[in-house]
C-alpha cells in the first residue's frame, strides 16, 4: 500500500515539472485543456437536450470504424480514421433509430445495445488482427488514451516548413477548439433555441432535425479528434462533467461556457500535478480532478443553500 | 510523468505508437494464454473438438463460469429492460472499477472474494451517488448516470495505472478485467460465481411478485404498502452482484451489454415477465457459452467481445423473426394483409358489376372491371390471376370474361355485407351523415369478424338495405354459391 501512493512533496509534484520538463508539461496541460474545452463546449448542448449518454455511445462506437479504416487502408492517416469514425457514428445513429422505431425496445436499451455491440465488434476486430499479427493496436489507448505520447509528437510540417512550434496533435486540437468556438458563436441563437424549446423553434420554421444531426456531426468530430489523447471511454466524462460544473454556478448558457473554459484549465493543471504525484495516467487524473471540482461546487452549493435557509429561518423566528 | 509510461519512445505518429503499445500489451496476454493453450497449439478444428469434448479441467471451469454469469446477467437484465434502467447498468458496470482495483490492492493478488466485496461496495456507492445527485441538483437522470460513470471510472483508471507501475505486482490478472478472459477463471472464481448465481436466483424467485409490481406500477406498489425504495436498492444490490460476477469473463466495458442484450431479445419474444426472465437467462447462457467457444477456438482472444457479439446475433434474430414483434414477421404479416385487402376489393368490384346489371348474368367482362377499378388491362389480368390462384374466380379461356367460384361468391357477399352493415351502423347508431360513411366502411369491411357481424345484424334488426338504398346480402345469398343470383334484387325490390 505504501508503494502505491508515493510520498507527497511540494518540490517534486509542483515545481519539478515546471523547472525540468517545461515543454512536456506545457504540452500535456495544453492537450488536457483543449480536449476538456472542446468536449465541454459541445457537452452543454448534450446536457440541455438530455442526450448526455449519447455522447458515451458515440465515443464507444467509433472504435470499429477506426479499426476498419486502419485495416482497409493500412495507414494511420487522419483522413482515414476520421472517415471510418464518421461512418461508424452514422451507423450508430441509424441503428439506434432502426431498433427504436421498428420494435418495442425503449430508446435507452436501444442505445445500450447498439454501442456495446459496436464496441465489442471493434475490440474483437482489434484482437483478431492482433492475433494474426498484421496490426497491433493498443487496448490501453482505447481505455484511457495516450496523452503523454501525444504531447511529445513532432510539430506539424508542411514540406519541411514548420508553421508553429507545437506538437501536431495539439495544433489539431487547437484548430478543433477554434472551429467549435466559431461555430457556437455564429449559431449561438439557433443552437440555444433548438435545445431549450424545440417546439418554438419548429413553430418559427427552423429545421430542428437538421440542427440535431448537425450537433451529432459535431459531436462525432470532437470524439474522433480527442480519441488519440483520451481514448474511447473518458470523453464521456469531459462531455458531461464540465457542463454540470458550470450549471451549478450559472443559469445563463453564455456564462456557463466561460465557466467550462475555466474549469477545463483548472482540471488540466491539477490533473497534471496529480498524475505526476501518483505516477498514473494523465487523462484519468484530469478527469478525477474535473469530477472533484464538480463535487466541490455541488457540496459547496448545498452548504451555502443550507446556511442561507437557516439564516432565513432564524430571521423569521426573531 | 514520462516515468508513468515505461514504453519505448519513438518519434512515430500516435497510431504507430499504439502499435508499439499493443505489442507490449501482448506480453502479459501471451503469458496468460500459455496456461491453457500449452496442451493445444493446433488448428481451429482441433481446438473446437477439444472444446466440445471438455478435456481440459481449466476449460471446463471457464465454460461453467461463463454460463453461470450469462444466466445471472440475463436474469437481472430482464428487470433493467422493463424498468428502463439499461443505462444504469452501463453506469454501474463502469463504476465498479475502483472497487476492483482496491480489492486487488487488499492482498496485492487476484483474490476473488476481496475483489467481489470491493466491486459490490463501489457499485452500491455509485447507485447511491446517482440517487443523491438526482435529489439535490437539477441535473437529469442521464447527467447523473454519466457523472457516476465518468468519475468512478476515471478513479479506477488512475488506480489501475498506479498498480501497473507498482514494482513486482502480478498485474496480468488485473488486465483481464477490462475486456474479459474466461480462460482466467480459476476454480475459486467458479465457486464464487456459483454462490452468486444461486443467491441471485433465490432472491429473484422469492421477491418475484414484488419486483414485478414495482417494475410496472410503482404507484400501485406504494399504495399497497410495499417498500418501493428498499426493493429498488435490493435490485441494485443484485445488479451489482451480476455485474461483479461477469467482470472476469466479460470485462468492465462490456458487462452492460451482457445485461441488456439477452434480456432485450427476450423482451421481443414474450409479454410475460416470468418467461422473459427465464428466456433472458437462457440467451445469456447461450451467448456466454458461444463467446467462450470462439474465444478459445481463436487462440484465447478476449472473451467479452465475442460473448457480446453472440448476444447481439441472438438479438438480431429476435428483432427480425420474433413471432409477434419481429420486424420481418410484421412486415410479412402486413404484406399478406395488404394482398388480402387488394383481393377482397377486387371481389367487391366484381359484385358491384354484377349488381349493376341486376345479376342477370354470372359473367363480368374484364375490360369493364378494369375500367371500374381504373387499372390497365394488364394489371387487371395479373390481379385476376392472383384471385384464380386462390380459387376465388374462374377466368374464361380467352381471358375476356370472369365469373365467381362458390368460394369467391361467398367472400364477395361477405365483404359487401360487412361494408353495408357498417355504413348502416354508423348512420343509425353513431349519427353519421349518409355521405360520410363510405371511407370508414371501406377499411373496416376487411376486419369485421363473423361474431361482430352477427351482433351488428341483430342490433340493426336484420335490416335489408344500406343507407344508400342498396341491398345487403343476407346469409342465404352467401350460402347459395355462385349459381343463383338474381333473387336478391327481386326480393329486395319487393321489400
Amino acid at each position: 500500500m505504501t508503494d502505491l501512493i508515493p510520498e507527497f512533496s511540494w518540490e517534486t509534484v509542483f515545481l519539478t515539472p515546471w523547472r525540468e520538463d517545461v515543454d512536456l508539461t506545457i504540452w500535456i496541460v495544453a492537450t488536457g485543456f483543449l480536449v476538456t474545452t472542446a468536449c465541454g463546449l459541445i457537452g452543454h448542448y448534450l446536457l440541455l437536450r438530455r442526450l448526455a449518454l449519447v455522447g458515451d455511445a458515440i465515443s464507444h462506437s467509433i472504435l470499429p470504424g477506426l479499426v476498419a479504416a486502419f485495416a482497409i487502408t493500412g495507414t494511420t492517416a487522419l483522413w482515414a480514421s476520421m472517415l471510418g469514425a464518421l461512418v461508424a457514428g452514422l451507423v450508430t445513429v441509424a441503428l439506434i433509430e432502426l431498433i427504436h422505431r421498428h420494435s418495442r425496445i425503449k430508446p435507452d436499451a436501444a442505445i445500450c445495445i447498439v454501442f456495446t455491440t459496436l464496441f465489442a465488434l471493434g475490440v474483437a476486430m482489434m484482437s483478431v488482427l492482433e492475433a494474426q499479427g498484421s496490426i497491433h493496436l493498443d487496448a490501453d489507448c482505447v481505455l484511457y488514451g495516450e496523452m503523454t505520447w501525444v504531447a511529445i509528437e513532432p510539430p506539424l510540417q508542411i514540406g519541411g516548413w514548420t508553421p508553429v512550434e507545437m506538437p501536431g496533435p495539439v495544433l489539431r486540437l487547437l484548430l478543433l477548439v477554434g472551429v467549435l468556438v466559431a461555430g457556437i458563436a455564429f449559431f449561438y441563437k439557433e443552437l440555444l433555441l433548438t435545445s431549450f424549446d424545440p417546439g418554438l423553434a419548429r413553430a418559427l420554421g427552423m429545421r430542428t432535425q437538421a440542427w440535431h444531426y448537425g450537433l451529432m456531426g459535431g459531436l462525432a468530430l470532437v470524439v474522433v479528434s480527442v480519441f488519440e489523447s483520451v481514448g474511447a471511454i473518458l470523453p464521456v466524462a469531459m462531455l458531461i462533467v464540465p457542463p454540470m460544473f458550470a450549471a451549478e454556478l450559472s443559469d445563463r448558457l453564455s456564462i456557463r461556457m466561460v465557466w467550462t473554459v475555466v474549469h477545463a484549465a483548472a482540471a488540466a493543471v491539477l490533473g497534471m500535478h496529480l498524475a505526476v504525484w501518483l505516477n498514473c495516467t494523465a487523462a484519468g487524473a484530469m478527469v478525477v480532478c474535473s469530477s472533484a471540482l464538480f463535487v466541490l461546487v455541488w457540496v459547496g452549493g448545498l452548504a451555502v443553500r443550507r446556511l442561507r435557509l437557516r439564516r432565513v429561518m432564524r430571521g423569521g423566528g426573531a | 510523468m514520462s516515468g508513468s509510461k515505461k514504453k519505448r519512445i519513438s518519434t512515430a505518429s500516435g497510431w504507430q505508437m499504439l502499435v508499439l503499445g499493443g505489442l507490449l500489451l501482448l506480453l502479459p496476454t501471451a503469458a496468460q494464454a500459455a496456461r491453457i493453450s500449452e496442451l493445444v497449439d493446433t488448428d481451429f478444428a482441433q481446438r473446437a473438438a477439444r472444446f466440445f469434448t471438455f478435456q481440459d479441467a481449466s476449460l471446463r471451469d471457464a465454460l461453467l463460469g461463463s454460463m453461470l454469469l450469462g444466466g445471472c446477467c440475463g436474469m437481472m437484465g430482464a428487470f433493467l429492460v422493463v424498468r428502463k434502467l439499461a443505462l444504469m447498468g452501463d453506469s454501474l458496470s463502469h463504476a465498479v472499477l475502483p472497487g476492483v482495483a482496491l480489492g486487488f490492492l487488499w492482498h496485492l493478488s487476484k483474490d476473488p472474494v476481496a475483489i467481489f466485496i470491493g466491486a459490490t461496495l463501489a457499485g452500491l456507492l455509485g447507485a447511491g451517488t446517482v440517487q443523491l445527485l438526482r435529489r439535490t441538483t437539477r441535473h437529469q437522470e442521464d447527467a447523473a448516470l454519466g457523472f457516476v460513470l465518468a468519475a468512478f471510472f476515471s478513479i479506477g483508471i488512475c488506480l489501475f495505472t498506479m498498480i501497473q507501475n507498482l514494482p513486482g505486482s502480478s498485474k496480468s490478472g488485473l488486465d483481464k478485467f477490462m475486456f474479459g478472459q474466461a480462460a482466467a477463471l480459476g476454480r475459486e472464481d467458479v465457486m464464487l460465481l456459483a454462490v452468486v448465481a444461486v443467491a441471485v436466483t433465490m432472491a429473484v424467485t422469492l421477491l418475484f411478485k414484488e419486483y414485478r409490481v414495482t417494475s410496472f406500477d410503482p404507484g400501485f406498489a406504494r399504495s399497497i404498502g410495499l417498500p418501493v425504495q428498499a426493493l429498488h436498492y435490493s435490485l441494485m444490490l443484485l445488479l451489482a452482484f451480476a455485474i461483479v460476477s461477469a467482470l472476469q469473463a466479460v470485462g468492465i466495458v462490456l458487462v452492460s451489454a451482457m445485461l441488456v442484450i439477452p434480456a432485450a431479445a427476450a423482451y421481443l419474444l414474450t409479454d410475460r415477465l416470468s418467461l422473459m426472465v427465464l428466456l433472458g437467462a437462457a440467451f445469456g447462457v447461450m451467448a456466454a457459452a458461444s463467446g467462450a467457444f470462439f474465444s478459445f477456438a481463436g487462440s484465447n482472444l478476449p472473451t467479452g467481445p465475442f460473448m457480446v457479439l453472440s448476444a447481439a446475433a441472438i438479438f438480431a434474430a429476435a428483432f427480425l423473426f420474433a413471432p409477434r414483434h419481429g420486424w420481418l414477421t410484421r412486415w410479412w404479416r402486413e404484406r399478406c394483409q395488404a394482398a388480402r385487402v387488394r383481393r377482397e376489393n377486387l371481389l367487391k368490384a366484381m359484385y358491384h358489376a354484377l349488381e349493376q346489371c341486376s345479376f342477370i348474368t354470372e359473367q363480368i367482362s374484364v375490360r369493364e372491371l378494369a375500367e371500374r377499378r381504373r387499372q390497365t388491362l394488364e394489371e387487371m389480368h395479373a390481379a385476376l390471376r392472383e384471385l384464380e390462384r386462390h380459387g376465388l374466380v374462374t377466368v374464361a379461356a380467352d381471358r375476356s370474361v370472369v365469373s365467381f367460384t362458390p368460394a369467391g361468391w361467398q367472400r364477395a357477399c361477405e365483404i359487401v355485407r360487412n361494408h353495408r352493415l357498417w355504413e348502416l351502423y354508423l348512420t343509425r347508431s353513431a349519427q353519421y351523415a349518409a355521405d360520410h360513411v363510405h371511407d370508414d366502411a371501406e377499411s373496416v369491411e376487411h376486419l369485421l369478424s363473423e361474431a361482430t357481424v352477427m351482433q351488428l345484424e341483430k342490433q340493426l334488426n336484420y335490416a335489408r338495405r344500406d343507407p344508400h338504398g342498396k341491398l345487403i346480402p343476407g346469409l342465404a345469398d352467401i350460402q347459395r354459391g355462385a349459381r343463383v343470383t338474381p333473387r336478391d334484387t327481386e326480393a329486395g325490390g319487393m321489400l
